[in-house]
């Protein structure tokens, strides 16, 4: 990869953790509301996976979506907009954190119905199919949603009928407090494909580079066998299920371990030993990023409240 | 008499029902290690075990299917929907299988089942988690909707529902957990199907449940400055619905508002006005009004959403119009 992407690639990772450092504090703070869910620890999955689609590929997501739509080029104006239920966001305040979509990015949804959205992104395949293009639906979903009927409903029909879906599991150890092996009957999830003869593959997530090729690989071999595949990446989220979690269902010392795999500390030494880049250049993405967080929250909290009116718009289309 | 929240009540409920028969348990997502997503069996896990606090993938057709199939063979289970909006991917069972199984195959199987559901808007959720669609699951016969406003109807309700030997859906309310109020001394229950008048009036009657009562209670100590008295009747139970206490109050009162959380359009506020005008329309006075959600999914917008959910502001102003 060129030295240019990688720094672009540690900017967007440390974009998505400074904006939702800033996210949680404006949560405590009673200007965002309703569930948030916070992706820090998880940088890695999206940013690299993302980095490796074609434009006209698709994404769809779970409600942990705020980095994935940085990932996909939303800005961190209409990001923390919307979580600030602003006109300015990208669902113009209607939707919120778990409902981030960007159509334009090629973004269709933040889907806070656990599992709900994987027949959609089937539903997505089916229409590129039958509209004869080679696009790829990414789909992300938590482990957790493994264990509902839409996943399986949806693996199988992908299959059965060839579709360009790249299934990703982003297994982060827990749906809400319940560990895998709690909920699970396989604790191997790629092991669920299987059950579908779907090709799958597995990789370790706090490594965004070892995400990009795996994601890349996948992504050729859906496109030119027209076959889903299955791509496990194994995460952790260093934070609650979302705002508020008492988290009485693991240990710090568990956190505490992971945090030393941090992705994006992982990743900023990478760079310094292959000497892609030096210190120097890291902390001035810092700065940058900084920088850019501040303005993005001013930009929201100037941004004009939803008129009245906008209850009653886009209800229907017609 | 002691003053508890509502979570309080509804754990009591669940705990003394536990206590004294050893078929009824509990299964849901993070019912167990995580003490309930609003904390209402917190504490449960450890004191009764896996067994009897079961911890669920997310699974809601597994939940509330597999609740009924132990219900069938004998077992007391209390399924949890984490909220009501998850009941939609369990649809199927809540409305095709649970009301339909007795009366289908000739009343041998029973289904001594609850399901504990938690609705309601107001925190920002979005449409797809801000739901009130009580209406939706009341209209199916079979199954019995509880959905109580109080913390001494919430424990005495939901212990009859554990011991009943129907399906029952009973649902509250996300905003409610630390309503406060007196709840009786030791052991009692509540009958199922019963309205109750939580205040006394003669000039308006409100008709409401749930959400809508705490509205309603607040809106009538506004009107009661003015010299407006307001007879208060909660409904508890959307089916079977029992009108007498409404039509006894109207018949008194001659008008009446209907106050509701969900949608107006098919919803309980309109069951109810037919109900009064079949069945007192000589007692009419004036046209009777719904207040009741705006007809649009809720949005995320503090503002927006809560331009959409009834206010007691317009109940007052229901009221005022009614007596007009
Ligand atoms: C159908 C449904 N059931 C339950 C929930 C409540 N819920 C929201 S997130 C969640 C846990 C999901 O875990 P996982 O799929 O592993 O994703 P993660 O949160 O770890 O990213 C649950 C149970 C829901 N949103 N939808």
């Amino acid at each position: 990869m060129k030295k240019e992407q990688q720094l672009d690639l540690y900017y967007q990772m440390v974009l998505i953790r400074r904006l939702e450092e800033r996210g949680a504090e404006l949560y405590q703070q009673g200007k965002i509301g309703g569930f948030m869910h916070l992706y820090i620890g998880q940088e890695a999955v999206s940013t690299g996976l993302i980095a490796a689609r074609e434009a006209r590929d698709r994404v769809i997501t779970a409600y942990r979506d705020h980095g994935v739509a940085l990932n996909c080029g939303v800005s961190a104006n209409e990001v923390i907009a919307e979580l600030l239920g602003k006109t300015t966001g990208m669902s113009k305040g209607k939707g919120g954190s778990m409902h981030m979509a960007d159509t334009s990015k090629n973004l269709w949804g933040g889907h806070a119905i656990v599992g709900g959205h994987l027949p959609i992104a089937a539903g997505l395949a089916i229409g590129d199919q039958y509209a004869g293009n080679d696009n790829v639906t990414i789909c992300m979903f938590g482990e957790g949603a493994t264990n509902i009927g839409y996943f399986h409903e949806a693996l199988n029909i992908a299959k059965t009928w060839n579709l360009r879906v790249l299934w990703v599991c982003e297994n982060n150890q827990y749906g809400m407090g319940t560990t895998v092996e709690r909920a699970s009957a396989v604790t191997d999830i790629r092991q669920k494909a299987e059950g579908y003869g779907m090709k799958n593959g597995q990789v370790d997530g706090m490594d965004v580079m070892k995400v990009y090729d795996a994601a890349q690989d996948a992504l050729e071999f859906v496109r030119k066998n027209s076959q889903p595949f299955l791509l496990e990446i194994d995460t952790y989220r260093f934070r609650g299920h979302s705002m508020g979690d008492p988290e009485r269902y693991r240990k710090q010392e568990e956190v505490k371990k992971w945090q030393e795999n941090d992705p994006i500390g992982i990743f900023n030494k990478q760079l310094l030993e292959k000497k892609v880049a030096t210190k120097k250049v890291l902390d001035e993405i810092e700065a940058r990023v900084e920088e850019e967080i501040a303005k993005a929250v001013e930009f929201a909290e100037a941004s004009p409240e939803p008129a009245m009116e906008e209850l009653y718009t886009d209800i229907y289309a017609d | 008499m002691p003053k508890i929240t509502m979570r309080e009540a509804i754990s009591q409920a669940l705990m003394e029902e536990m206590d004294r028969d050893p078929t009824v348990f509990i299964m849901g997502e993070e019912v167990g290690v995580w003490g309930g997503t609003y904390a209402v069996t917190k504490g449960f896990y450890d004191k009764y075990g896996a067994m009897r606090v079961k911890d669920t993938p997310i699974a809601e057709n597994a939940i509330i299917g597999g609740a009924i199939g132990a219900a069938m063979v004998g077992q007391r289970p209390v399924a949890e929907l984490m909220t009501i909006n998850f009941g939609f991917s369990a649809m199927d069972y809540i409305v095709n299988q649970a009301p339909k199984l007795h009366y289908m195959f000739g009343g041998q199987f029973t289904l001594p089942l609850v399901i504990r559901a938690v609705g309601g808007g107001g925190r920002q959720l979005g449409a797809t988690h801000s739901q009130t669609p009580d209406a939706v699951f009341a209209h199916f016969p079979g199954l019995k909707v509880v959905s109580p406003g109080t913390p001494e109807d919430a424990k005495g309700l939901l212990k009859s529902a554990i011991r009943s030997n129907d399906p029952i859906l009973f649902i509250e309310h996300a905003t409610m957990y630390q309503v406060r109020g007196e709840v009786p001394e030791g052991e009692y229950t509540i009958p199922i199907g019963k309205s109750k008048v939580q205040r006394a009036g003669k000039d308006v009657t409100i008709v409401t449940y749930c959400k809508g009562l705490e509205l309603s209670m607040k809106a009538t100590e506004e009107l009661s400055k003015e010299g407006i008295e307001v007879e208060v009747v909660d409904l508890r139970t959307l089916r079977p619905l029992d009108m007498e206490p409404v039509l006894e109050s109207f018949k008194k009162t001659n008008r009446a508002v209907v106050v509701e959380e969900g949608w107006k359009s098919y919803g309980v506020g309109s069951e109810i006005v037919s109900r009064i005008y079949e069945e007192a329309f000589d007692y009419v006075d004036a046209p009777i009004i719904r207040v009741a959600q705006k007809e649009v999914p809720l949005p995320y917008n503090r503002t927006l959403e809560q331009a959409a959910l009834p206010q007691v502001a317009d109940i007052t102003a229901a009221v005022k119009e009614v007596l007009k």
